[in-house]
């Protein structure tokens, strides 16, 4: 399976959010492989929350860790059968240490979107 | 003509400015644009009322006849469908109701349907006409609802009629729906440095859609107004100075509309409104009778 995680512009640390973040990283649960992955949605004119979580989902990603997402994606993810969680440490290697050992909870913070921008 | 009032946040004094123009004015429709909170209604209390209600057309899926081809998800540039497990998802507040999707499906699977959004209420109060727009709660935008009060209000529309716009406060896309087809803009602005920075964002929006327009300084006091200074230092047009009146504060509380309980009110909203018909280049049509 593989763990999808929202990073910055350093590709070192976790981005503090999934829908524009610019980049994910896909760690490879079985063989630790880690791969970078551009985040599409930066430069979407809408439902950037929903263009982000299409990019994760095609990666055949089962869990992703962040410290936010969105209502749109979140309920997207669930469609999909990926698990959310919480991250608690800005690092990527603290946070998958913490992931493996089964530390992190559930995501809680899904927050509404901040779009506003549909043709309702 | 059509006036739309804005400013850039709420409690300003834009819905107070909005209602008193359309009371003073001799025929007028009063159309409330801010479709998430709309309370212009409180004041004229209309009666006569009929609701129209807002829908809007979106996808409806069926997965029978759907192959999982997965084209109207990668058409679809608003991200309103996502494919998950080999089939597209549609999430109803990102569909812009382009129609799309349904045309280019290669098995017939997409048809519309009409899904509510919210109603228009027209009603009439005294010498105005009052059309309001609601939103359901919920929703992400108020456009289609806010297209409906401005079809509303063109009909209405006519020679010596006045149309005064209570737009949604702030400078996103549902206040460039809103002042979209207004003949002239009036800014409701508080005098102070955060009133100026929300002033400063209407402005810009404004003079984005080339509107003449003026400014409404609300809240007045012997203080200094930063609001007020960078109207002159920009050589804007300041329409009207209201001064911060606790009296005038308790009849906006209390529901009421001010020219109609005090000739000081009656005298300041009928030259705002002949000062705005002369800047907009219109003659005056205010109710001197009253
Ligand atoms: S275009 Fe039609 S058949 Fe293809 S995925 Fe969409 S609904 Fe299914
Ligand atoms: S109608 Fe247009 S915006 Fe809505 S889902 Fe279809 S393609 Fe996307």
């Amino acid at each position: 399976m593989n763990i999808a995680i929202p990073v910055d512009e350093t590709k070192t640390n976790v981005c503090a959010s999934l829908g524009r973040a610019p980049y994910f990283m896909i760690i490879n649960a079985n063989t630790g492989e880690k791969t970078i992955i551009d985040n599409p949605a930066p430069a979407a004119s809408g439902g950037a929350g929903i263009k982000a979580a299409q990019s994760v989902i095609d990666q055949n990603v089962k869990a992703i860790l962040t410290p936010r997402c969105g209502m749109n994606a979140a309920e997207a993810f669930k469609a999909a059968g990926i698990a959310l969680y919480q991250t608690v440490s800005e690092s990527i290697d603290q946070s998958l240490a913490a992931f493996n050992k089964g530390d992190l909870v559930e995501l809680q913070n899904i927050h509404p979107g901040f779009h506003g921008q549909g043709g309702k | 003509m059509k006036i739309a009032v804005l400013s850039g946040k709420g409690g300003t004094g834009k819905t107070l400015v909005a209602v008193n123009l359309a009371a003073v004015a001799k025929n007028s429709v009063y159309a409330d644009c801010d479709v998430e909170e709309p309370n212009g209604y409180l004041f004229f209390q209309p009666t006569e009322v009929t609701t129209q209600q807002v829908t809007v057309s979106i996808p409806s899926i069926d997965y029978n006849l759907c192959s999982g081809c997965r084209k109207c998800v990668d058409f679809c540039r608003f991200n309103a469908l996502a494919y998950i497990a080999q089939k597209p998802a549609f999430f109803a507040d990102l569909c812009h109701s382009c129609g799309g999707c349904t045309l280019l499906c290669p098995n017939h699977a997409i048809s519309e349907k009409q899904n509510a959004v919210g109603k228009v209420i027209i009603g009439n109060s005294q010498n105005v006409t009052t059309i309001t727009g609601i939103m359901d709660t919920g929703r992400a935008s108020g456009v289609s609802v806010i297209r409906q009060v401005l079809r509303c209000l063109n009909q209405k529309n006519k020679p010596g009629i006045i149309g005064i716009i209570d737009c949604p406060p702030g400078s996103a896309c549902i206040v460039m729906e809103s002042i979209r087809e207004a003949d002239y803009c009036v800014l409701v602005a508080e005098p102070t440095i955060f009133g100026l920075h929300n002033l400063q964002m209407v402005i810009e929006l404004v003079q984005l859609f080339n509107k003449p327009f003026g400014v409404v300084l609300n809240k007045c006091t012997a203080d200094a107004n930063p609001s007020a200074e960078y109207c002159h230092e920009k050589n804007m047009t300041i329409l009207a100075s209201i001064p911060f009146d606790k009296k005038l504060g308790q009849l906006v509380s209390d529901g009421q509309i001010a020219v109609h309980c005090d000739p000081l009110w009656q005298k300041l909203f009928i030259s705002l409104l002949d000062k705005i018909n002369k800047e907009a280049g219109y003659e005056a049509a205010t109710d001197n009778q009253r």
